[in-house]
Formats: structure tokens, C-alpha cells, sequence
């Protein structure tokens, strides 16, 4: 069995058992945890699709960031577990159901018979030289620019929605540092000078 | 050597783990988010794998804005989630019947 084979079969078995893992398990942080390994395997996978750049992206930035976001949450909330367990065993056999045939109608589509190694031949593999990053970089920068400064704007108005969504008004009575009353100032307002005779001892 | 019908299984079969998560998850918030992440990343494996059989870099740099679009709707969920887990002291999405849906 050569390499490639080996490498596919353990990423994929690992993805799809923590992937259902994800969704069965009783604790939300240990969900988190799997879906980090899900991720994880799944940049495994695209190791073997030759896009290194995206790969390194999904475990820098997704794991890294957004999986460490959810974490945090989960682990900040203080969840009564119970309630939210409720109606799962009564649910279970649908869900079963419907994701079933919703995989067993996509692999008829995707299957070998559309998709099959003598329809779409694996690629060459790329030559000695060949960076994914700079490929990627050069189709992004040309011609993806305007989608590439949407997203930039996307992602800024995330930030202004989560933190306009989460602040919260200080309470009136909280004394605060006005920095800009400080710097305004003027000796005039301070400082009173008073002439008066002096004083006979 | 992979064909490609197998990467796409894949993908197929973690989206349907995604969406059967999605309806026996029904009361939780967060895995529900926890799933959309999932589904997206189904979705990301097929442009990867079409990427890689078409020789073709566009697939990838849709996978770079299906990516950015997925960070700032965790983090947009995440922060709705805190404000009400604030206000109402629950996450189950039995109890968030305010605009009786």
C-alpha cells in the first residue's frame, strides 16, 4: 500500500470518527476539542491536495483563533449541561434519517461512476520549485482583488458588530480618567492667586 | 494514487454528519454553530479536491473567502451568544421564544 494510501485512509477514518464525535458528545468543551482534531485532519488532507498555504491557514488561523474563541466561550458561560440534552435520543432517529440519505444522494452524484479516477486523473505532482503560496498569492492579487478587500471589510465589520454586540454602558457612578479634560486644563482654572497684606507676626 | 470521487465522499459524509448534528443537537446553540463550522468545512474539502484535479488555483482562493466568511460568522454568533446567555442566563434554544416564532 503506497504512502499516499496509507496517509488517506488514517486522516479521513480519524475525520469522520471525531466529526461524529463532534456532534454526540455530552460536553460542549470536549465537542470543541474534536472538532480542533477534525480541522486538524482535514489540513492533513489538503497536505496531500497540494494546497500548503490553505492547510497552514486552517491550523494557524482556524484552529488557532477561531477554535480558541469557541473554547474560551464555551468555558466562560457556565452552562447547565441537562436541559440541553433533552430531546436528544428523541431526535437522534431523525437526524440519523436525514443525514443518511442526504450522504447517500450526494455519493450517488459524486460517486466513481461521474468522478472516477478514468474521468478526472490525479495531476502530476507539482515540480521541485513550485510554491503553492506564491501561485495562490498571484491569482489573488490580480484578479481576486476586489473580493479580497470585500472580505477585508467583512471582517471589519465582524469586529465592529461583535464588539458594539458585546459592549456594555459603565454604570454612572464609575469614576473614570478623562485624559482629554486633563490635557485641556489651564492654569486659570487650577490655580487662584490671592494678594493679601502680610501678616504682622 | 486518490481518485478525486473519494475526496468528494468525504466531504459529502461530513456534511451529512453536520446536519444530522444539527437536528439531534437542536437545543444547544453552540454545537449548532459548532456543525455550521463543520458544513463549511465540507464544502472548503470539495474546493480543495476540485482545486488539486483541475489544476486550477481559483478553487483555493475560494476557500480563502469561504474562510474569512466563516471566521466573522463565529465571531458574530459567539458574541450574540455571550449578550444572551447575559440577558437570559440560558443558551437552550427552547427557552428563546422573545418574538414567539
Amino acid at each position: 500500500m503506497p504512502v499516499e494510501q496509507i496517509v488517506f485512509w488514517t486522516f479521513s477514518i480519524v475525520m469522520v470518527a471525531s466529526a461524529l464525535r463532534v456532534i454526540t458528545a455530552r460536553n460542549p468543551v470536549h465537542s470543541v476539542l474534536f472538532l480542533v482534531l477534525t480541522f486538524f485532519t482535514a489540513a492533513a488532507l489538503w497536505l496531500l491536495l497540494e494546497a500548503e498555504f490553505l492547510a497552514v491557514v486552517l491550523v494557524v488561523v482556524y484552529v488557532g483563533a477561531v477554535m480558541v474563541l469557541f473554547l474560551f466561550v464555551v468555558m466562560m458561560l457556565d452552562i447547565n449541561l441537562a436541559p440541553l440534552r433533552e430531546g436528544f435520543v428523541r431526535y437522534l432517529p431523525v437526524g440519523v434519517l436525514v443525514g443518511v440519505v442526504m450522504f447517500v444522494e450526494m455519493a450517488l452524484v459524486v460517486g466513481s461512476r461521474y468522478f472516477g479516477p478514468e474521468r478526472y486523473a490525479a495531476p502530476e505532482r507539482a515540480a521541485q520549485g513550485y510554491s503553492n503560496t506564491s501561485e495562490l498569492g498571484r491569482t489573488l492579487y490580480t484578479d481576486y482583488l476586489y473580493q479580497f478587500e470585500i472580505a477585508a471589510i467583512i471582517l471589519l465589520v465582524a469586529i465592529i458588530a461583535a464588539i458594539a454586540l458585546t459592549m456594555r454602558k459603565r454604570p454612572e457612578t464609575t469614576r473614570y480618567q478623562d485624559p482629554g479634560g486633563q490635557v485641556r486644563a489651564t492654569k486659570a482654572e487650577r490655580l487662584r492667586i490671592v494678594s493679601m497684606k502680610s501678616e504682622q507676626q | 494514487m486518490i481518485p478525486l470521487s473519494h475526496y468528494l465522499i468525504l466531504a459529502a459524509m461530513l456534511f451529512g454528519i453536520s446536519v444530522a448534528g444539527i437536528i439531534i443537537n437542536r437545543k444547544n446553540v453552540i454545537v449548532l454553530l459548532m456543525s455550521l463550522e463543520l458544513m463549511l468545512l465540507a464544502v472548503n474539502m470539495n474546493f480543495v479536491a476540485f482545486s488539486h484535479y483541475l489544476e486550477d488555483t481559483v478553487g483555493q482562493v475560494f476557500v480563502f473567502f469561504i474562510l474569512t466568511v466563516a471566521a466573522a460568522e463565529a465571531a458574530i454568533g459567539l458574541a450574540i451568544l455571550v449578550v444572551l446567555f447575559r440577558n437570559r442566563g440560558t443558551i437552550n434554544v427552547a427557552d428563546l421564544d422573545a418574538m414567539r416564532g
